[in-house]
């Protein structure tokens, strides 16, 4: 198989992914995004990994065990983004990424009407 | 690259690298490389939450056929495992959690969509020239056994990898104990739901 097909679509793939992380509000539907980028690169990993152990007579097959090592710390990451996910909700009452601007700089899009907000971020 | 080795099942085609011949693996990785890459974009531009959950089930499940026609066997059904079987599931109870809409949300997408659209399109552009350009005459040799068969890829795993191993599981511990008190805490102190911001102060102190 022409190595370039892996790595065209893992490409593509990691793009799409990249869009998304860049485009969506919603806070899990950039961590469907990021899965999406997580993924391209274990694809890659894989082509590389078995055309390596042919062309070069590789035995480590150092590119299946980071692949699997990227799926665990996937997981791990998924979990753990959830998790902080569900306790902005239920902090804030929303998951849209756009709204949680407490430590942006510049002005405020939204004015001096979210002091509740951070006089809890300073109790904090 | 060894023609002499050939085993008899190995396709015919398979010998002299023809360029615009394609192999069948190859007819095959292509299709269901545009299946995986469609639903990948639908994923990304759907405006129905649910909907993207369950486009990104199609997704992977085209990467894990993928790595199976890559010969990574082990790999496909892990992938197949956790990301179809769990990650999707945690994503699924997370859009469900967070109250997600159910059917079209208008504002699914932020106001910095071309912006993003113009950043991915541009690296898109930069790495599909970089990588044909790369391997434009590199191939995979899949005959023979199985690069990433159980057996090769176990024997591989816990005879140079096993340290890594071990801190990873070490990791994922750590992962999990985490994720349970991010979410113990807010559940401990008040019904939960979107009333729930309204006591910060007795919540953010527990949090310390």
């Amino acid at each position: 198989m022409h190595l370039a097909y892996p790595a065209v679509l893992s490409a593509l793939l990691f793009c799409t992914g990249l869009y998304g992380v860049l485009a969506r509000r919603n806070a899990i539907l950039v961590l469907m995004s990021v899965e999406i980028m997580l993924n391209a690169v274990n694809l890659n990993l894989v082509a590389f990994d078995v055309w390596l152990s042919r062309t070069a007579q590789e035995t480590l097959h150092s590119g299946q065990a980071l692949t699997l090592f990227t799926i665990t710390i996937a997981a791990a990451e998924i979990g753990i983004g959830l998790a902080i996910v569900l306790a902005v909700y239920r902090n804030r009452g929303t998951s849209d990424i756009d709204k949680l601007r407490d430590t942006a700089e510049g002005p405020d899009p939204e004015g001096p009407g979210t002091p509740a907000a951070e006089k809890a971020e300073a109790s904090a | 690259m060894n023609l002499a080795a050939a085993a008899p099942l190995a396709d015919a085609a398979h010998a002299p690298h023809g360029f615009l011949s394609p192999t069948g693996v190859e007819i095959a990785f292509l299709l269901v490389g545009l299946a995986t890459l469609g639903a990948a974009l639908v994923t990304v531009t759907t405006r129905q939450l649910v909907h993207a959950a369950l486009w990104l089930v199609v997704a992977l499940g085209g990467l894990a056929v993928e790595y199976l026609l890559l010969t990574a066997e082990f790999i496909a059904w892990v992938q197949v495992l956790i990301y179809v079987g769990s990650v999707v599931v945690l994503l699924l109870f997370g859009l469900m959690l967070t109250r997600a809409p159910i059917g079209r949300s208008p504002d699914a997408d932020s106001g910095n969509r071309w912006a993003a659209l113009a950043v991915a399109i541009a690296s898109a552009v930069a790495l599909v020239w970089v990588v044909v350009d790369a391997f434009r005459t590199t191939w995979i040799d899949l005959d023979g056994p199985a690069a990433g068969s159980t057996r090769v890829t176990g024997a591989s795993l816990f005879r140079h990898w096993v340290l890594p191993f071990e801190a990873l599981s070490v990791l994922l511990l750590a992962a999990l104990v985490g994720a349970i008190v991010l979410s113990r805490k807010a559940k401990a102190d008040t019904a939960p739901g979107p009333s729930a911001d309204l006591d910060v102060p007795g919540e953010k102190e527990g949090a310390r």
